[in-house]
C-alpha cells in the first residue's frame, strides 16, 4: 500500500505500531506534492524542508514516549491560516510576501498536537468564491474527471479547493479549512471527501485571515468521517483570544461517531426540494433518508420556511462585514504598495487596492459599502440582519422535532473551470444547501455518498444543533458506511 | 433600485478602489445584478423581529472582559518587517497634508 | 448677566457643545495587552491588534469598563447595563485597521449632568448627552521628512471615553468652567489623568451664534482643541466668524474647523472629497457589552469623594467658600491638604496651604505634586505652632529652613535652636535689662508716647534672637511698665 492511501486514522495507526515513521510519510507526501501539484496547483506554498524538520522531531518526540494525538501526521493548511514564519497569502496579490509573526491558534492547536505542515493551500481570494477561480495563484484543479469527457478540467469548488483537491489526491491525509457560506463542504462534496463546518465559536478565528466575521467557521477536511472528527478534536477549544470563541468542553468527537441513528430523529426540510433540482441529486437525497431509516432512524418532515432568503441575507451580511475587515489592506503596513510617482496617500490607497484585490473581492467589497452606505443601511443590512433571525428561528422551531437534518450538499456535481465564470449570481447558488448553517452558525458536516451519471462524487449534508456535533458525526459515519463510497479520483499520488 | 454611474464612482471612492472610466460600466452592470436578487429580501416580512448581529448560534452571549496587564508590545522590529516603506522604527507614507 | 456679542445687526447668544476626548487611565489599552504609558520609543507599545494585522481580534479590558462606569458615576449619569461595540468605518494613516472600534447606537453611559461655578459665584448645571468607549488612533508625524509622513502606532487602540455634552454652554467662560469640572472630576475619580499637554484630553468645540429667541442655527466643530485657555478662545473665535459671516450676508455651513492657536482664528480643514459616511455597524467580532448591576454597585460604593462633596466638607470645617474651592480645584491640593489639616486645626491649614506654600511654589516654580515641602513636614510644623514650641515669627523662619533644607521643623528647631522662649523669669530679666538700656525711652513713655511699646517690644525680641514669646513678653513689658 502507497503511504499517501492511509486515512488519518489508520496512519496514526502505523506510526503508533512503528508501520512507517512520520519522516517517510512526509516524504511520500512530498514526493506526491512534487509530481502532482504542478498540474492541480492544489497548494500555494510547500514549505518541503520545514516539514521533514518536523517529522524529524515528531519522531524523535514518538520515541521518547511524548506522542501527541497527531503526533507525525502530514496535513495541508489553507491559507488562510496565520502561520509563523511562512508567508500567508490569503489567495491575494494583496498580501505580498506577508509573512505572519504569529500563529492562528487553531494551526497551533494542531502543531501541539504532533502534527506536520507540508505547505499552504489554495483557495479563493479572501475566500470569496465557489470554485478556487478567484486565487491571485491560479486555479485548483479537481482530480477528478467526467467518465465521458476526461479532457475537461473540473473545479474542486470553494474557497478551501486546495485544501479539498489535496486531500482526494493524497497530497495531505487532511487539511484545515474555513466555510464562510460553505466553503468547507461544497469542495469537500466536489471532491468526494468529508469536511465539517463546526458550531460557530467552537473554533477560534485568532490568526485566520477575516472575511465575515458573524459567518466564518474553521474546520477540517480529510478522507473519512471519523479523521475529520479527531482533527477537529485538536482544532477546537475556547481560546480566550477570540471574543466570540465559546467556552464550552470540547467531546470526544471520534468516539461519538460510533454511536449509530437508532431512535434519532432525522428531519427532511421540505424548502430543500429545489425546482429543477437535478434528478441524481434528489436520488441522492432519498438514498440517504433510506440508508438512515434502515439502519433505526425516523425520519420526519420538517419546515425551513425562510430558507430560500438565506443566500440573498448571505450576500448583504458577508459583504457588509468583509467591506470592513478588508480595509485594513491598504498598503501601509504589510503587503502590496502600488503607487503612481505623484501619489499622495488616498492615491496610494486606491491604486493598491485596485491592484491587490481581485474582480470577485472588488464586487464584494462594493456591495458591502453600498449595503453599509447612508440611507441604506436599514433597507439592506438591518433587513438581512432580521431574515437572518427568522432564519435561526426556524431552526429553533425544527430542533423541538427532530435531531439532526439531511439535505443534500450541493445543487450539482463539480463543473467545468470555464463554466459559470461569467455570472456571479449563478456561481453565489452553489452555497445554497450550505449557507443557512452558517446563518445561524450551526455545525454541517459533507459526506460523499454516491457518484453521479458522469462518475464524479456527490455529497449528502448532515446538519445539527449547535455544539452537538457528536450527533451529526453519528449520522454521517451512518451514512458513510451505508454508502460505502470507494471511487477514487484519477490523479492522485498512487495512481 | 439601481445604482448609476455616479453611485458606483462613490461607492468606489468609499471603499478607496481605483476604478478606471473604462471599467464602470461593466461594474454597474454586475452590481445591479446583485443587488437585484438581493432585492427579494424587501418581501419578507420582519415586522418586530430582533436584528441578528454575531454569529452566536444561541442568541448573543455577553462579551468577555480580560484583565488589565500588560501582555503585549514591546516588538517594534516585528511589528514592522512587512512594512513596505520603514523609516527608522516608523512606517512611512507620502506626506499627508491638513 | 448673560454673555452676548454685539454685531453690525444686533445682539448675538452664542450656543457651545463639547465632546471630549479623554484618555483611559489603564496599564494596556482596550482591545489588547499592550501598554499605553506615554512618552515611550516608536512602534514599542503595539500588539497586531493594535496594528490591524490580519485575522488578529479585539478582546475587551474590563478595568476601561470599569473607569468608564466609574466617569458615568461620577457624572450622575445613566448606566447601561447592555451596550455594543460598532466600527466606524474611514481611511486614514494612523487608523490600521480601516475603521475605529466605537459606541455608536447603544454607549454604556446615558445622560447625566454636571454643575459649574462661575466667577461671579453663580452655578450652572450642564447637561451630559452620553460618554462611549472607543479607540484612539496613531500619530501621524509630518515633520519628520520633506516629502513623507511618519506614523507611531503607539496610542492605537488606547482607550478613550468620548464625553458629550448638550448644547448647554452660552459663553467662552462656560465653556472653560465646564472643561475645568471634567478634568476635575476625571481627575478624582483616577479615570484620566487630565493631562492636556500629553493629549489624555481633548475637545471638539461645536459652536453656533443666534439672535435673542431664535432656534439653533448651523453649528461649526472646532477640531481637537487642547488646552482649557485656547477651548476659550476657539469659541470666541469662531463666534465672531460666524456672526461675520450671518452679518455680511452668508450662511454658516456645518463643517470642521481647526483652531490656530498661533492667529486666534478659526480655519476650515481641507474639505474631504467624500461627504463623511462611517459606515456604522456593529462590530461581529465583539458581543454585546453586558454589566451587572451589582458590579456597578460595588464600584459605586467605592468611588472616591468627588470635588463637589468635598468642597461642602472643608466649608463645614469652617474653612472660607474660597478656601474651600481653591483646595478642591486640583485633586493633589486637596490631598496635599487633607495631610496638613489631619487631626489639627483646619483653618489655620488652609491658610498656611493657600498662603505660605502656595507662594512657595510661585518663588521656588515648584508644584504640589512636587511640593517644596512635603506635606508631612507642614503639619509638623503647625504642630509646633499648637504646642508653643514656636511663635508664628518663628514658624514663618523654620518654614523657609525648610525649603533650603528639606529637613523637618523638628530638626530645624533642635539644630538651630529656635524653641520659643516660655520661661517668664528669662523674659522678665531680658526686659529688665532693655528698660534700663533705654531709662529716656521709658520716661517719654511714661509721659505718654505710648508708641513706644512696639519699640521695646522689638527690642526685648531682638535681644532674644526673636525667641521670646510674644504674648509672654508683651505681658511682662506691661508689668514693668507699670
Ligand atoms: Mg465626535
Ligand atoms: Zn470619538
Amino acid at each position: 500500500m502507497h503511504p499517501t492511501d492511509f486515512t488519518l486514522r489508520g496512519a496514526i495507526d502505523a506510526l503508533n505500531e512503528g508501520i512507517i515513521s512520520s519522516v517517510e510519510l512526509t516524504q511520500a507526501h512530498l514526493d506526491a506534492i512534487g509530481k502532482l501539484n504542478p498540474r492541480l496547483n492544489a497548494y500555494i506554498t510547500v514549505t518541503g524542508e520545514q516539514a521533514l524538520a518536523q517529522a524529524k522531531a515528531s519522531d524523535k518526540r514518538r520515541a521518547e514516549g511524548g506522542a501527541g494525538p497527531l503526533e507525525g501526521v502530514p496535513l495541508a493548511i489553507k491559507d488562510l491560516f496565520c502561520t509563523a514564519g511562512t508567508r500567508t497569502t490569503a489567495g491575494s496579490k494583496i498580501l505580498g510576501n506577508f509573512v505572519p509573526p504569529y500563529e492562528s491558534t487553531v494551526s497551533g492547536n494542531l502543531l501541539r498536537d504532533g502534527a506536520v505542515f507540508l505547505g499552504k493551500a489554495n483557495l479563493d481570494e479572501f475566500a470569496m468564491g465557489s470554485s478556487n477561480g478567484t486565487s491571485a495563484f491560479g486555479p485548483v484543479e479537481n482530480p477528478w474527471s467526467r467518465r465521458n469527457d476526461p479532457d475537461t478540467r473540473l473545479v474542486p469548488g470553494g474557497s478551501s479547493g486546495g485544501s479539498a483537491a489535496a486531500v482526494a489526491a493524497r497530497l495531505a491525509l487532511g487539511a484545515t479549512a474555513t466555510d464562510t457560506g460553505g466553503s468547507i463542504r461544497q469542495p469537500a462534496a466536489f471532491c468526494g471527501i468529508a469536511g465539517i463546518k463546526p458550531t460557530y465559536g467552537r473554533c477560534s478565528r485568532f490568526g485566520v485571515v477575516a472575511f465575515a466575521s458573524s459567518l466564518d467557521q474553521a474546520g477540517p477536511v480529510a478522507r473519512t468521517v471519523e479523521d475529520c472528527a479527531i482533527l477537529l478534536k485538536s482544532m477546537s477549544g475556547f481560546d480566550p483570544k477570540d471574543s466570540t470563541s465559546a467556552d464550552v468542553p470540547v467531546p470526544d468527537f471520534a468516539a461519538a461517531c460510533a454511536r449509530g441513528v437508532k431512535g434519532l430523529r432525522i428531519g427532511i426540510p421540505k424548502e430543500y426540494r429545489l425546482d429543477g433540482m437535478p434528478a441524481e441529486i434528489s436520488a441522492l437525497w432519498q438514498q440517504g433518508m433510506d440508508w438512515l431509516r434502515a439502519q433505526g432512524a425516523e425520519l420526519v418532515d420538517i419546515s425551513l420556511p425562510h430558507t430560500k432568503h438565506a443566500l440573498p441575507t448571505y450576500y448583504v451580511v458577508a459583504p457588509a462585514e468583509a467591506s470592513s475587515n478588508l480595509a485594513r489592506y491598504d498598503g501601509v503596513r504589510y503587503g502590496l504598495r502600488q503607487t503612481a510617482a505623484d501619489s499622495d496617500l488616498r492615491d496610494l490607497y486606491e491604486r493598491t487596492r485596485a491592484a491587490g484585490f481581485g474582480d470577485e473581492v472588488k464586487r464584494r467589497i462594493m456591495i458591502g459599502t453600498y449595503v453599509l452606505s447612508a440611507g441604506y443601511y436599514d433597507a439592506y443590512y438591518l433587513k438581512a440582519q432580521k431574515v437572518r433571525a427568522l432564519i435561526r428561528r426556524d431552526f429553533d422551531e425544527a430542533w423541538t422535532k427532530c435531531d439532526a437534518i439531511l439535505t443534500p450538499a450541493t445543487p450539482s456535481a463539480a463543473f467545468g473551470m470555464d463554466e459559470k465564470q461569467d455570472d456571479p449570481v449563478a456561481m453565489y447558488l452553489n452555497d445554497v444547501f450550505t449557507v443557512t448553517a452558517n446563518l445561524a452558525g450551526l455545525p454541517g458536516l459533507a459526506v460523499p455518498a454516491g457518484l453521479s451519471a458522469e462518475g464524479l462524487p456527490l455529497g449528502l449534508q448532515v446538519l445539527g444543533r449547535a455544539f452537538d456535533e457528536e450527533t451529526v458525526f453519528a449520522v454521517g459515519t451512518a451514512l458513510e458506511h451505508a454508502a460505502n463510497f470507494t471511487a477514487l479520483p484519477g490523479l492522485r499520488a498512487s495512481a | 433600485m439601481s445604482l448609476d454611474s455616479a453611485t458606483i464612482r462613490r461607492i468606489a471612492s468609499l471603499a478607496r478602489i481605483r476604478l478606471e472610466e473604462a471599467d464602470v460600466g461593466r461594474m454597474q452592470n454586475e452590481l445591479n445584478g446583485i443587488l437585484g436578487w438581493i432585492e427579494q429580501l424587501q418581501a419578507v416580512n420582519t415586522d418586530g423581529v430582533e436584528p441578528m448581529a454575531g454569529g452566536a448560534p444561541r442568541g448573543e452571549p455577553a462579551m468577555r472582559q480580560r484583565p488589565d496587564a500588560v501582555t503585549d508590545g514591546g516588538q517594534p522590529d516585528q511589528v514592522l518587517a512587512n512594512a513596505p516603506d520603514r523609516a527608522h522604527d516608523y512606517f512611512a507614507v507620502p506626506k499627508v497634508v491638513e | 448677566m448673560s454673555y452676548t456679542l454685539e454685531g453690525s445687526t444686533g445682539t448675538w447668544e452664542i450656543v457651545v457643545g463639547l465632546e471630549v476626548h479623554a484618555q483611559v487611565t489603564s496599564q494596556s489599552k482596550l482591545f489588547s495587552g499592550a501598554a499605553t504609558a506615554f512618552g515611550a520609543e516608536p512602534n514599542s507599545q503595539v500588539s497586531f491588534v493594535d496594528a490591524g494585522f490580519p485575522g488578529m481580534l479585539p478582546v475587551i479590558n474590563r478595568e476601561c469598563v470599569a473607569q468608564a462606569v466609574r466617569t458615568g458615576l461620577g457624572l450622575n449619569a445613566q448606566v447601561n447595563l447592555w451596550s455594543r461595540f460598532d466600527r466606524k468605518n474611514y481611511f486614514y494613516a494612523d487608523l490600521p485597521q480601516g475603521y475605529q472600534i466605537s459606541q455608536f447606537a447603544h454607549p454604556i453611559i446615558g445622560t447625566g449632568e454636571i454643575e459649574v461655578t462661575l466667577s461671579d459665584g453663580t452655578t450652572k448645571t450642564i447637561g451630559i448627552t452620553r460618554l462611549h468607549l472607543e479607540q484612539d488612533a496613531g500619530k501621524s508625524l509630518h515633520d519628520q521628512h520633506a516629502t513623507k509622513s511618519y506614523i507611531d502606532l503607539n496610542r492605537s487602540g488606547v482607550a478613550l471615553m468620548e464625553i458629550v455634552s448638550e448644547p448647554d454652554m452660552r459663553s467662552p467662560e462656560e465653556a472653560g468652567a465646564y472643561l475645568t469640572k471634567l478634568r476635575q472630576i476625571v481627575q478624582y475619580l483616577g479615570t484620566c489623568d487630565g493631562n492636556m499637554d500629553e493629549g489624555s484630553m481633548r475637545a471638539d468645540v461645536n459652536v453656533s451664534v443666534r439672535k435673542a429667541g431664535e432656534g439653533f442655527r448651523t453649528r461649526c466643530e472646532v477640531k481637537n482643541v487642547n488646552s482649557i485657555r485656547f477651548v476659550m478662545q476657539a469659541v470666541e473665535a469662531e463666534a465672531k466668524r460666524q456672526i461675520e459671516v450671518w452679518e455680511s450676508g452668508g450662511e454658516v455651513h456645518q463643517e470642521t474647523r481647526l483652531f490656530d492657536t498661533a492667529r486666534g482664528i478659526t480655519r476650515s480643514m481641507r474639505s474631504k472629497e467624500d461627504a463623511h459616511d462611517y459606515r456604522y455597524f456593529p462590530d461581529p467580532d465583539l458581543p454585546p457589552l453586558v454589566i451587572e448591576q451589582a458590579w456597578v454597585d460595588e464600584l459605586k460604593a467605592a468611588l472616591p469623594e468627588l470635588p463637589d462633596a468635598r468642597r461642602a466638607r472643608y466649608t463645614a470645617m469652617g474653612l472660607t467658600p474660597y478656601d474651600a474651592h481653591v483646595l478642591t480645584l486640583e485633586k493633589e491640593t486637596a490631598a496635599y491638604f487633607e495631610v496638613v489639616a489631619k487631626a489639627r486645626d483646619a483653618k489655620l491649614a488652609a491658610n498656611w496651604v493657600t498662603g505660605d506654600l502656595f507662594a512657595a511654589i510661585n518663588r521656588t516654580k515648584t508644584s504640589i505634586a512636587e511640593p517644596p515641602v512635603p506635606a508631612e513636614h507642614l503639619g509638623e510644623l503647625l504642630d509646633l505652632l499648637a504646642d508653643k514650641t514656636l511663635s508664628g515669627t518663628l514658624a514663618k523662619a523654620v518654614f523657609e529652613a525648610m525649603i533650603e533644607t528639606g529637613k523637618a521643623p523638628g530638626v530645624i528647631v533642635e539644630e538651630r535652636g529656635m524653641r520659643q522662649v516660655m520661661d517668664t523669669g528669662a523674659i522678665d530679666a531680658m526686659v529688665a535689662e532693655v528698660l534700663g538700656k533705654n531709662a529716656d525711652k521709658v520716661a517719654q513713655y511714661k509721659g505718654g508716647a505710648e508708641k513706644l511699646f512696639g519699640f521695646f517690644v522689638g527690642q526685648v525680641m531682638k535681644a532674644m534672637q526673636g525667641k521670646g514669646n510674644p504674648a509672654l513678653v508683651n505681658e511682662a513689658l506691661k508689668k514693668a511698665l507699670g
